[in-house]
């Protein structure tokens, strides 16, 4: 059979197809988490902040 | 003291998301990724004052969280080290991407890479920072990250061909059971 050594590919280069494809899946993953925003947990926390540096710490 | 203008803040919120996806990235977990980037606010706020104004306040805030995470990995010592897809575990929350057998595979294949060339792979090719900060994160030579990346993207090749060839998907092994069959 011809058909075997002519699929095989060379190693060590990958083909565009293959880099975008994982740069597509990588990006997908991550901004699988961004488009999750902002927990409430960050912005309380920062919020709390502005209300600390109000009052004054340790009077 | 510090002086945490809102223009800051809101700089620190908005970096927030991505902050959190790497958070992940490195972690394998979602609640150790929020306490990490929790931790990383807390030392940045205290920090404030060497923060260059006008200077990227993302990159600035990814390699507070990266040391954070360093040292505290290093105490551990690798506790997490073994979970093999300890990562793809942690995404498990994301049912619709899930479900998908490529992203799967993906998530598992990535979690194979040593540490460092995720991490480098992940700033460049989804973080979206260039070499240059991407080196100034990671504390090494713009060369590093580059042959870091380049060695990440090999492996993750060679992962994924095992398990589905070239073209990642089940038409491989669609195909070859077709063919085995011998009739079409």
């Amino acid at each position: 059979m011809q058909a075997e050594s002519s699929q095989t590919k060379p190693r060590g280069r990958l083909g565009r197809d293959v880099q975008s494809k994982i740069g597509q899946q990588l990006r997908a993953m991550y901004d699988d988490v961004v488009s999750e925003g902002v927990p409430d947990r960050f912005t309380e926390m920062l919020r709390q902040l502005d209300e600390t540096k109000d009052k004054g710490v340790g009077s | 003291m510090s002086n945490l203008t809102p223009a800051l803040r809101d700089q620190m919120l908005s970096a927030v998301p991505s902050l959190r996806a790497f958070a992940i990235s490195l972690s394998g977990n979602v609640d150790r990724a929020d306490d990490l980037v929790q931790e990383a606010l807390t030392r940045a706020i205290a920090n404030i004052d060497s923060f260059q104004p006008g200077t990227n306040m993302s990159a600035w805030l990814f390699t507070i969280l990266r040391n954070l995470f360093r040292s505290e990995y290093r105490k551990r010592r690798r506790e997490v080290e073994d979970a093999d897809g300890s990562y793809a575990e942690s995404l498990k929350s994301h049912p619709e991407q899930s479900s998908n057998l490529e992203f799967k595979e993906f998530r598992v294949a990535l979690d194979k890479l040593p540490a460092e060339q995720r991490e480098a792979l992940i700033l460049i090719g989804a973080s979206g920072f260039s070499y240059e900060e991407a080196a100034a994160i990671c504390e090494c030579a713009v060369g590093t990250i580059k042959s870091r990346v380049n060695r990440a993207r090999t492996r993750l090749a060679d992962l994924l061909a095992i398990e589905s060839a070239e073209d990642f998907g089940p038409d491989h092994q669609t195909r070859a059971i077709l063919s085995a069959t011998g009739r079409r």
